[in-house]
């Protein structure tokens, strides 16, 4: 594993404060799983010091279990370090919530709209969070676990003769 | 203002009336001389002219697309402008929106193959490719090297490919015509070539998990060298016509730029993001397939307009044709499927003669090859748009239980309001063109 991923382990330890960040790999690709609440700090230490300038993606999972439903995962890359990393927050369903990435980086203005419509979770702080593909009055959020894959008869409002 | 004077008029005649019976004669007089010279004042003085208050700078909203054929496909651009400048842009995808993550879902990893081809449909073979790397990943395969450098070839004539239906579409959009035509040329024979290679000219479906449909003959080899020995002059036409052309230059030259740390922070990648002084290229990064086994240069260009993206295309060009020819020449012999009996499908000539081959052909195609429950994976490769990546969980099962596309038209497009900020309404097409969408990436 590089040096700037050792840092960030030593950065992100429950010494230093941040308790609950639990590290993992995905084939050769570190992950960090982190408390909802502090995804924002987080994003923030890991653009400025550790030079993660930017977010590749959001990947919004539907886990369809009963506590901690939908799954976020980031995909954040170092320019500078040449460096990917990804970060991941579990959501319950009752609040899909998670404060918006929109302030770091500008990219997520796009990902988390497509999350939005995709999934339906909430980012809070987002500026403009409409949906992205499907139409504005739609009431369904089609990449669920429950959402059949042939749709929901009388979903779209057709046009009437 | 108009109406301030009438009812200072209307003051004055109530206060002359009221007046006129406390005061002497030379009083009224002298207070009708007085009133009329102030109402003479006030229509002297500057607040009487006419002002017509924004008539000239509103802002108008003007709708382009779907249907128009500068967008390059169904995009949508809600655009308020200022007289000829663009004040803001808002940018409508999910016109092509056909739901393959939802798809991907419910279909084994091999079944989505041919759906790959439709999402980037000008480089359908750099999207196999991407594809199974991912599976390929998530399953724990290797292919065999002669499969890998002929994957390493098809990504790279991909992006001849692609890149030559970009310069012909763009140069059309700035109002070259007969280069689009010309480009058409050159690509009709790599689509010929694909032909034989693949079977099918444009929606190919040409990886397997673990290997390849077909094996690439020596027909199609001799037929690689051929072109791309006639190649590079005939390029070199296309290019001599619209690069010397002052028109085009003058249309592209300090257009549609964007900043470094703006191109970085929207997530641009590729050509797009060279174009803007970072270079960075995952053939280089990340290593995938052969490429680092290969020797080539990553072109880059610091300007950030539509002409330095140009040239960071057209330079790709040329590292494609070295990097092809590379391959040719260095392509091993041996077999095209990796030899994993139970996760890649066998000959089909054995499946008609053995049993065993006759099972395992039963098994890979009705449940599909599993990989370990609860994997994750993530593979990206430089297609000839940017990044494109493939996240993949599973669990346990022979189809994905989430697939993500990262597909670098989506993300590329989130910087065109930033791009045509302050542009001139002529210049958005070429902007557009110099971003190279494509909606069946974009929308998924």
């Amino acid at each position: 594993m590089s040096e700037i991923i050792q840092q960030i382990k030593e950065k992100f330890s429950g010494a230093n404060g941040f308790s609950g960040f639990v590290f993992s790999e995905i084939n050769n690709f570190p992950m960090l799983e982190l408390p909802k609440e502090r995804l924002l700090e987080a994003a923030k230490i890991l653009r400025d010091e550790f030079k993660f300038e930017q977010l590749k993606d959001l990947i919004s999972v539907d886990r369809f279990t009963k506590l901690q439903r939908f799954e976020c995962i980031y995909n954040l890359y170092s320019l500078t370090h040449v460096t990917r990393m990804f970060l991941k927050v579990r959501l319950d369903l009752k609040k899909p919530e998670v404060d918006s990435l929109f302030p770091v980086w500008k990219s997520a203005n796009w990902s988390e709209r497509e999350a939005y419509d995709m999934m339906g979770i909430n980012f809070i702080g987002h500026p403009d969070l409409r949906r992205m593909y499907m139409m504005e009055e739609y009431e369904y959020y089609p990449l669920r676990k429950d959402y059949p894959l042939m749709g929901l008869p009388g979903a779209v409002q057709l046009p009437k003769k | 203002m108009a109406e301030e004077i009438l009812h200072e008029i209307k003051k004055t005649k109530t206060e002359v009336t009221v007046n006129s019976g406390l005061h002497s004669k030379h009083d009224r007089a002298e207070d009708i001389l007085d009133n009329q010279n102030k109402i003479l004042r006030a229509l002297e003085s500057d607040d009487v002219r006419a002002h017509f208050e924004g008539a000239l700078d509103n802002q108008l909203v003007l709708n382009m697309g779907p249907q128009h054929p500068a967008t390059h496909g169904v995009l949508q651009l809600v655009v308020s402008l200022d007289g000829e400048s663009v004040v803001n842009t808002v940018p409508v995808l999910g016109y092509l929106h056909r739901g393959y993550e939802k798809l991907a879902e419910n279909m084994t990893f091999h079944e989505f193959i041919p759906h790959t081809d439709r999402l980037d449909y000008l480089s359908p073979l750099a999207n196999n490719v991407g594809y199974i790397l991912a599976v390929e990943k998530i399953l724990k395969i290797e292919a065999t090297p002669r499969a890998q450098y002929i994957r390493t070839i098809c990504c790279e004539v991909a992006r001849i490919a692609s890149h030559l239906v970009w310069m012909g579409s763009m140069a059309m959009d700035v109002g070259a015509l007969t280069v689009f035509l010309w480009g058409f040329t050159e690509r009709e024979k790599i689509l010929d070539i694909l032909d034989i290679l693949t079977g099918v000219r444009f929606t190919t479906s040409y990886t397997r998990i673990g290997g390849l449909a077909l094996d690439m003959s020596d027909e199609v080899n001799a037929r690689l060298n051929a072109f791309l020995d006639q190649f590079i002059p005939k390029f070199e036409d296309c290019r001599n016509l619209i690069e010397r052309n002052k028109i085009f230059i003058n249309r592209c030259e300090g257009v549609g730029y964007i900043s470094k740390e703006d191109a970085i922070s929207l997530g641009v990648t590729g050509p797009n993001l060279r174009a803007a002084g970072v270079e960075r290229d995952l053939r280089k990064d990340e290593p995938y397939l052969v490429y680092k086994e290969l020797d080539f240069d990553v072109p880059t260009y610091t300007e950030s307009d539509v002409l330095a993206r140009y040239y960071v295309r057209i330079k790709e060009v040329y590292e494609s044709v070295k990097l092809v020819r590379q391959c040719l020449a260095k392509l091993p012999s041996g077999p095209i499927n990796s030899p994993d009996a139970k996760q890649v499908l066998p000959d089909k000539g054995e499946v008609y003669s053995k049993m065993e081959e006759l099972i395992h052909d039963f098994m890979i195609i009705n449940f599909g090859t599993a990989p370990e429950k609860g994997a994750e994976a993530y593979q990206a490769i430089e297609a000839a748009k940017g990044e494109l990546g493939f996240y993949i969980i599973s669990n346990g099962k022979g189809y994905p239980f989430r697939l993500k596309i990262r597909s670098p038209s989506f993300v590329n497009l989130g910087a065109l309001p930033t791009m045509l900020d302050k542009a001139m309404i002529s210049d958005i097409v070429a902007i557009i063109g110099s971003i190279d969408p494509v909606m069946g990436e974009a929308d998924k």
